[in-house]
């Protein structure tokens, strides 16, 4: 129960409270407001993780955000697992599970260990490049399983995700993100005048840095309540909304940001119907960035081992949580604000066995107060060493001659080592919003430079460090005057120093870490640079510097640095490498939010599905449509229930829902010259009350969709289209009436969903509507073949056409959606007198082909002309123009030798072939000449009595009777060019 | 004939759903829009003729709805309208704009059936909206009496706001239950977090 490095008081966490969790199956007590992170360092943990590459021992290096090695995986059981997590960002819970990454069996012992101890130069810069190069053989069986196995950080978790994630989007006047000093002053100020403000921080408390300044006075007031009372000021603002939790992680176009919001987890319970993430989709008029800086690491020998931390996150863990980072620390600093962190630990009870300045001289104030606290401050001296195996021990100390050369002077020993390399300003969005950045010389550090959306910088992201400055910043970007008077401030200067910390020791023999997720050296930056890469994106790649999961934000600029020292180049001249989103990575799951199972995409169902599905339907998707695609009795096998379906609708009936054809009605007193220009056919002579197939065509010829079309007047045409090709065509026809024939009074009403179809087909089609049809004469003489009226059926209105698709005497019923399946099963009782079966899609499919009735999409590929399909007939050929008209004619679409629809007949009559097969002229095809064609369609045809096929075959109508081969994987398939239509080519049972 | 005079019984496109609509949750009410009357008409020179059978004056102002006497027009776009009237009256409707229109090229197509109608009303109820609109929803950018054809996720709408927390949704029938149950999942959400 106790936790040793646990201050007595102070911070920010509810000490009332304790909070049971684990950590690698080992129990420990944190307190409410503790991160994973504190809550292990309050407890002596300072071994949280292994790294990536050699297997180090690895302890906390941050405090939020930028950690790149205390990443852990969070289990809540039951499916809940979140590998990769940073423990610095993880709130701790009652009951939190947590365990360490990249190790086995145990983070102590770890066996990937050895990677450490192989000699230099293996694990070097490009390692892999430079491996995995031969034999090529090799890369299948032996290296990739190798790379897998060894890549990745966590583990893919295998159960399904049992959390919902959701979505919002939003609108306001001016985002703010990040709620430090600069980014509260900025919302103050914005919102005073009633402007929608949204504000949006990643922590679970707003404040930022103002919760680290127990010496800092804001109007006289303590910093973190003068935070606090900043926070109730704009709760109190219904123009204002507070997001916590909350990242920013993607900057793009037109001030659109992404946010995401992390609502659940730090619950130990979760409450019903909670998503566990909300993505805001964010316009914002303005966006404020107000994301702060990240202190940069000091890249010496051994900087990596556990217990050595950045300065500033030990102030955070002592300031917010109340918790010292050791017992006996060493301050590595560049600039003041190591200082701020020795005094606020001294004053801890932390014993500060030195201060390590690398400047000859600190600055001012630091060197007073310093010197108040009688801190042993070693000047012009560098860390370059450090010893301890689980945590660190000691640290080997230089002094730096006025040569540059550094001179080993004394150990040191400690439990941990604070590191106050500079801090960079965190320019992520920034530079995403398309923003250039420019390199401020002086300080070593790259700003926002002119913004490229509506949008600002304030604070220490802009260079002003310190709250004074930030305040000032914020406010004045709010539109206020003046900001409130700041006292007792050691503000960081920024910048600080880059790069490789110089030392004495064999260059070749340690390990100086830039990227401490990735394991990348300054040693690999500099080989990278010897072995001819010039170019940060280049050294980048080859070095994996900054391609971890915290995308260098510890690491880019210090390798950077030591690429242009090697290059012996300005630091602006080599390059930065690009800020991409997310800024930290975001899960999966908020990216996909509610579309997910069934509700990925809509699911449309026709008005008769409840009947299919309790008539035993098996449904195929098509497009977003569930169609009934057969109705096995029990039992019964797909093919035994297709071709069942076929002969019963030869035989006698069928019925089948046709709901999900496309329609499309085109009203207007220009309509049938619409129609001439937009179809093939010609129409100004088709009656009202007559139908016409119609066939499409796109600029360049090609078949894009066809149907049957009937006249209901002389201004009222009812298209039919493809299921999938309905929203295409309304498409393709707004887009020539809107740009092409602006000329022409008609108008287009998508009607797909008006009416519910039902198909009747077979020799009894006609008996089974004639006592449920009220008003039309549906006798022989009075409604022929491809004729249209309207009237009721069942009671409710109806267009009723007589058309068939199977070749049988053939109706389609359309009444009004939502008697559909009133009006099915009333056609289905009546269907059985007859017994007639339901039908699905296969057997619609099969029926049509056997009839040799083309799909479009199925018999064409967008290559297809109507003359490759033997639809000449359906060609207005006195028609002066129509879309399409002009590309008949070109000399390769009149070719002899183009692909033409043929029909197959296999030698071996149960041969099915396999759609989408090749066909040949030889029955062992002959390498580099070209196929013949390939098949389109195939089945099994009950009325053929054996298998049939059609296919596009190359100059195929010149070659009936031939035989051709389908080459397959068993040996090649012979089969005979023919007609292609295999039952009833006088078409006599039309008329049933 | 008498046999299949039952045929005439209507079935919703939420049919699959449980009758009652379920609930308020935190105030917030869905609910049916019920069936009704509904056309498309097309073409401007119909607007002035057509405004005088339907009985509403039919806007032209971009992104308006105008509604009394149970009857509403929404503006869809420069030349098109979703007029909507109480169920009953379709076939009136249907034959009293016919002929005032008779001498005037338009284009008036019945799609009563094509979509249905969903109402949100209650507090929050532009909160649960934007979980799959991308519009602002704020009154003073989507004031009372603004209709806009739009998306919710992955299914086209017509949103139409009555009042100010009252919401009308237009959604063509395959989509509506995909609406529905979105919505109800984000206003229980919603409630919670």
């Amino acid at each position: 129960m106790t936790q040793p490095f646990r201050t007595a008081a102070g911070g920010h966490v509810d000490r009332a409270r304790a909070i049971p969790f684990t950590f690698d199956g080992k129990s420990y007590t944190g307190h409410a407001g503790d991160t994973l992170a504190s809550a292990l360092l309050a407890n002596g943990v300072a071994l949280m993780g292994r790294s990536f590459k050699y297997h180090r021992p690895r302890g906390v290096l941050g405090a939020g955000a930028e950690e790149p090695n205390a990443l852990v995986s969070v289990s809540r059981g039951g499916g809940r697992f979140t590998p990769n997590l940073r423990a610095t960002q993880v709130e701790l819970y009652e009951g939190l599970v947590a365990e360490s990454q990249n190790r086995w069996p145990s983070l102590a012992v770890d066996v990937g260990e050895v990677n450490n101890l192989v000699p230099p130069g293996v694990f070097s810069a490009g390692f892999y490049y430079k491996t995995f190069m031969a034999p090529a053989g090799a890369w299948k069986g032996v290296y990739e399983p190798f790379i897998r196995k060894a890549a990745g950080l966590g583990v893919v978790p295998r159960e399904p995700d049992p959390d919902h994630y959701t979505h919002r989007y939003a609108f306001c006047d001016v985002l703010v993100v990040g709620a430090g000093a600069a980014g509260l002053a900025a919302a103050l100020a914005a919102s005073e005048g009633g402007a929608r403000v949204i504000v949006a921080d990643e922590n679970p408390a707003m404040g930022g840095g103002l919760l680290d300044e127990p010496d800092l006075a804001i109007d006289g007031q303590p910093a973190a309540a003068w935070a606090a009372q900043a926070v109730a000021t704009l709760v109190a603002r219904t123009n204002v909304t507070l997001l916590t939790r909350t990242q920013a992680f993607g900057y793009y176009a037109q001030n659109f940001v992404g946010l995401a919001q992390r609502l659940t987890d730090h619950l130990a319970a979760l409450p019903a119907h909670a998503p566990r993430e909300r993505m805001w989709k964010l316009r914002a008029g303005r966006v404020v960035l107000a994301t702060g800086a990240i202190e940069q690491p000091l890249v010496f020998p051994d900087n990596d081992r556990p217990g050595i931390m950045l300065a500033g996150a030990a102030r955070t863990y002592l300031n917010r949580y109340g918790v010292k980072p050791g017992d006996h620390a060493v301050v590595f600093t560049v600039d003041d604000s190591g200082y701020a962190a020795a005094l606020d630990l001294a004053r801890a009870g932390v014993a500060i066995a030195a201060v390590v300045d690398v400047r000859p001289e600190p600055g001012e104030a630091a060197a007073l107060a310093a010197n108040a606290a009688a801190l042993r401050v070693l000047s012009a001296s560098v860390i370059t060493g450090t010893s301890g195996r689980l945590r660190v021990s000691g640290a080997e100390i230089g002094k730096v001659g006025p040569d540059g050369t550094v001179r080993p002077v004394e150990r040191i020993a400690c439990d941990c080592v604070l590191m106050a390399g500079g801090w960079v300003p965190a320019v992520h969005l920034f530079s995403q919003s398309r923003g250039k950045l420019r390199f401020d010389d002086a300080r070593g550090i790259y700003l926002p430079g002119e913004p490229a959306q509506a949008q600002l910088s304030v604070g220490a992201c802009n260079g002003a460090f310190g709250i004074a400055a930030a305040l000032a910043e914020g406010f004045a970007a709010g539109g206020a005057g003046a900001a409130p008077a700041v006292s007792g401030e050691i503000a960081p200067m920024g910048g600080g120093f880059q790069g490789a910390v110089p030392h004495h020791r064999d260059p070749q023999k340690v390990k100086a870490f830039v990227d401490f997720q990735n394991d990348v050296t300054a040693k690999d930056i500099r080989l990278a640079v010897r072995e001819g890469f010039r170019s940060i994106e280049h050294v980048k790649r080859y070095t994996t510097n900054g391609m971890a999961t915290d995308q260098g934000k510890t690491s880019n600029m210090n390798g950077l640095a030591i690429a242009a020292g090697a290059l012996d180049k300005p630091v602006p001249q080599v390059g930065l490498t690009t800020f991409r989103a997310p800024y930290t990575p975001v899960t999966f799951g908020s990216f996909a939010g509610h579309s997910r199972d069934h509700l990925f995409d809509p699911v449309r169902k026709t008005a008769t599905h409840a009947w299919a599905q309790a008539n035993g339907a098996v449904f195929e998707d098509v497009g977003l449509w569930k169609r009934a695609w057969y109705f096995p009795k029990p039992g019964e096998t797909m093919h035994a229930a297709v071709a069942r379906e076929c002969r019963t609708v030869r035989d006698t009936g069928g019925v089948f829902d046709a709901s999900t054809l496309g329609k499309i009605e085109v009203v207007g007193p220009d309509a049938a010259e619409f129609m001439n220009r937009l179809y093939t056919n010609p129409w100004t002579k088709l009656e009202p009350g007559r139908c016409r197939y119609g066939l499409m065509l796109n600029e360049q010829g090609f078949v894009i969709d066809d149907g049957v079309i009937g006249r209901l007047a002389p201004d009222r045409f009812h298209v039919t289209t493809t299921t999938g090709g309905a929203p295409r065509v309304l498409a393709h026809m707004e887009d020539y009436l809107q740009t092409e024939f602006t000329d022409l009074k008609v108008w287009l009403t998508s009607t797909t969903e008006q009416w519910a179809v039902i198909a009747v087909q077979g020799p009894n089609a006609r008996r089974v509507l004639q006592p449920l049809v009220d008003g039309i004469d549906i006798s022989r003489e009075a409604m022929p073949h491809m004729s249209l009226r309207e009237g009721r059926i069942c009671g409710v209105p109806t267009r009723l056409f007589r058309v068939s698709f199977t070749g049988e005497l053939g109706f389609e019923v359309n009444v009004p959606a939502d008697h559909g399946l009133a009006a099915w099963e009333a056609i289905w009782a009546e269907s059985q007198r007859y017994g007639m079966a339901a039908y699905g899609t296969e057997s619609m499919h099969v029926l049509r082909a056997e009839k040799g009735f083309i799909i479009v999409g199925q018999e064409t590929d967008g290559t297809v002309t109507p003359n490759d399909l033997g639809l000449d007939w359906a060609i207005g050929k006195l028609k002066p123009d129509f879309v399409g008209k002009r590309s008949l004619t070109r000399p390769d679409m009149l070719k002899a030798d183009r692909k033409q629809l043929v029909g197959l007949l296999t030698a071996d009559p149960a041969a099915v072939l396999e759609e989408g097969a090749q066909i040949t002229a030889e029955a062992t095809p002959i390498r580099g000449r070209p196929a013949l064609g390939h098949v389109t369609s195939s089945y099994a045809s009950p009325a053929a009595g054996r298998s049939i096929a059609m296919a596009l075959v190359a100059g195929g109508r010149a070659r009936m009777g031939e035989t051709v081969f389908i080459p397959m994987p068993a040996g090649p398939i012979a089969a005979q060019v023919c007609e292609p239509i295999f039952h009833d080519k006088d078409g006599s049972r039309l008329d049933g | 004939m008498a046999d299949h005079s039952a045929a005439a019984r209507r079935a919703s496109p939420f049919a699959e759903f449980p009758a009652d609509w379920g609930p308020t949750v935190a105030g917030l009410r869905l609910s049916e829009g019920g069936p009704a009357a509904r056309f498309i008409l097309r073409g401007t020179d119909a607007v002035a003729v057509a405004s005088g059978a339907f009985g509403v004056a039919i806007p032209t102002t971009p992104l308006r709805a105008a509604a009394g006497a149970g009857r509403a027009a929404l503006w869809l776009g420069p030349d098109e309208w979703l007029l909507l009237g109480p169920a009953g009256e379709a076939d009136a409707l249907a034959a009293s704009l016919a002929a005032a229109l008779a001498d005037v090229p338009h284009s008036l197509v019945d799609v009563s059936h094509r979509q249905t109608g969903l109402v949100l009303e209650g507090p929050g109820a532009a909160l649960a909206l934007n979980a799959a609109v991308p519009l602002d929803l704020s009154l003073a950018a989507f004031p009372v009496g603004m209709a806009a054809r739009t998306i919710f996720e992955k299914a086209e709408i017509v949103l139409w706001r009555t009042d100010p927390e009252r919401f009308h949704v237009e959604v063509w029938r395959s989509f509506a239950p995909y609406v529905r149950e979105l919505l109800d999942i984000v206003r229980r959400e919603n409630a919670v977090a």
